[in-house]
């Protein structure tokens, strides 16, 4: 007997919605990118969940994908937050607007 | 077995804690060690869910590199405590509570509604079997295998972007 899935999903669910306060309520741009990351590993969580509770490797492979897919985010995302920075010299998103209208 | 429950327990609330502090932290590098005691977390999760392979690559690609690129970043920037960087609670906090309020609802429904409260309480038999380094690796390189040569193209190309982008421009 190990611990149900519906207990997996519920912190998969809580760990999300604490990645959407940080990104909506932040302003420095590297704290929104970290709950972003946040975010993408609270969905891996519920894919891996699912993966051993179906017996099914596709889960598990998803999330090998996914981490891939976050390593870039993570040097593209990055280098952009360093060219910004030397460019306006700041990380407050609420000051990084030139790409608004 | 109830010791399982235990330690999911102590991972699910020390998980939800680092997240929490996360958030809430004003200084950066405090933030991001945050994260990493999360990504700690997790890796302890997989390993409850039988995922070897996953929960040692969470805490070698997530803990490790990621977050040492995250780190620093903030120590080459030298971005102190926010308190310079004007956080406004306001509107902005207002709307994000909002949307975390409909997205709990919505989460909430599901559980309630659906029966993936109720289904699957015990994970499947062969859960031992597919998490390993073995199983992992027969299915990325047969079934999977265009998806891993096109990840590694992505990677490749993410590795040109970033330094193409971080490059100090001299003209």
């Amino acid at each position: 007997m190990s611990v149900p899935l519906p207990y997996y999903l519920g912190l998969s669910a809580v760990l999300f919605a604490i990645g959407v306060i940080g990104v909506l309520s932040r302003r420095n741009v590297i704290v929104v990118f970290m709950s972003v990351e946040l975010m993408l590993n609270s969905v891996n969580l519920s894919l891996v969940a699912y993966s051993s509770f179906l017996g099914d490797i596709a889960g598990q492979a998803l999330v090998f994908f996914a981490m891939a897919v976050a390593a870039a985010e993570a040097a593209v995302g990055l280098a952009i937050v360093i060219s910004l920075y030397r460019n306006k010299q700041t990380v407050n998103i609420d000051e990084i607007n030139i790409l608004k209208w | 077995m109830i010791t399982e429950l235990l330690v999911f327990v102590f991972l699910a609330a020390a998980a939800v804690t680092t997240a929490v502090a996360m958030v809430l932290q004003r200084n950066p590098v405090m933030s991001a060690i945050s994260l990493i005691g999360n990504f700690f977390c997790l890796a302890g999760l997989y390993l409850l869910l039988r995922a070897q392979l996953l929960a040692v690559l969470q805490i070698a690609v997530y803990a490790g590199a990621i977050m040492v690129l995250v780190v620093f970043v903030i120590m080459l920037l030298n971005l102190g405590n926010e308190e310079k960087l004007t956080e406004r609670f306001g509107v902005r906090t207002l709307l994000a509570a909002c949307v975390v309020l409909v997205f709990a609802l919505e989460m909430l429904y599901l559980f309630l509604e659906t029966h993936v409260a109720t289904g699957l309480q015990i994970m499947h038999p062969n859960a031992p079997s597919i998490g390993t380094v073995e199983s992992m690796g027969l299915a990325l390189y047969s079934h999977y295998l265009l998806p891993l040569q096109a990840t590694g193209m992505l990677l490749f190309a993410a590795v040109i972007g970033a330094l193409i982008l971080a490059k100090k421009h001299t003209s």
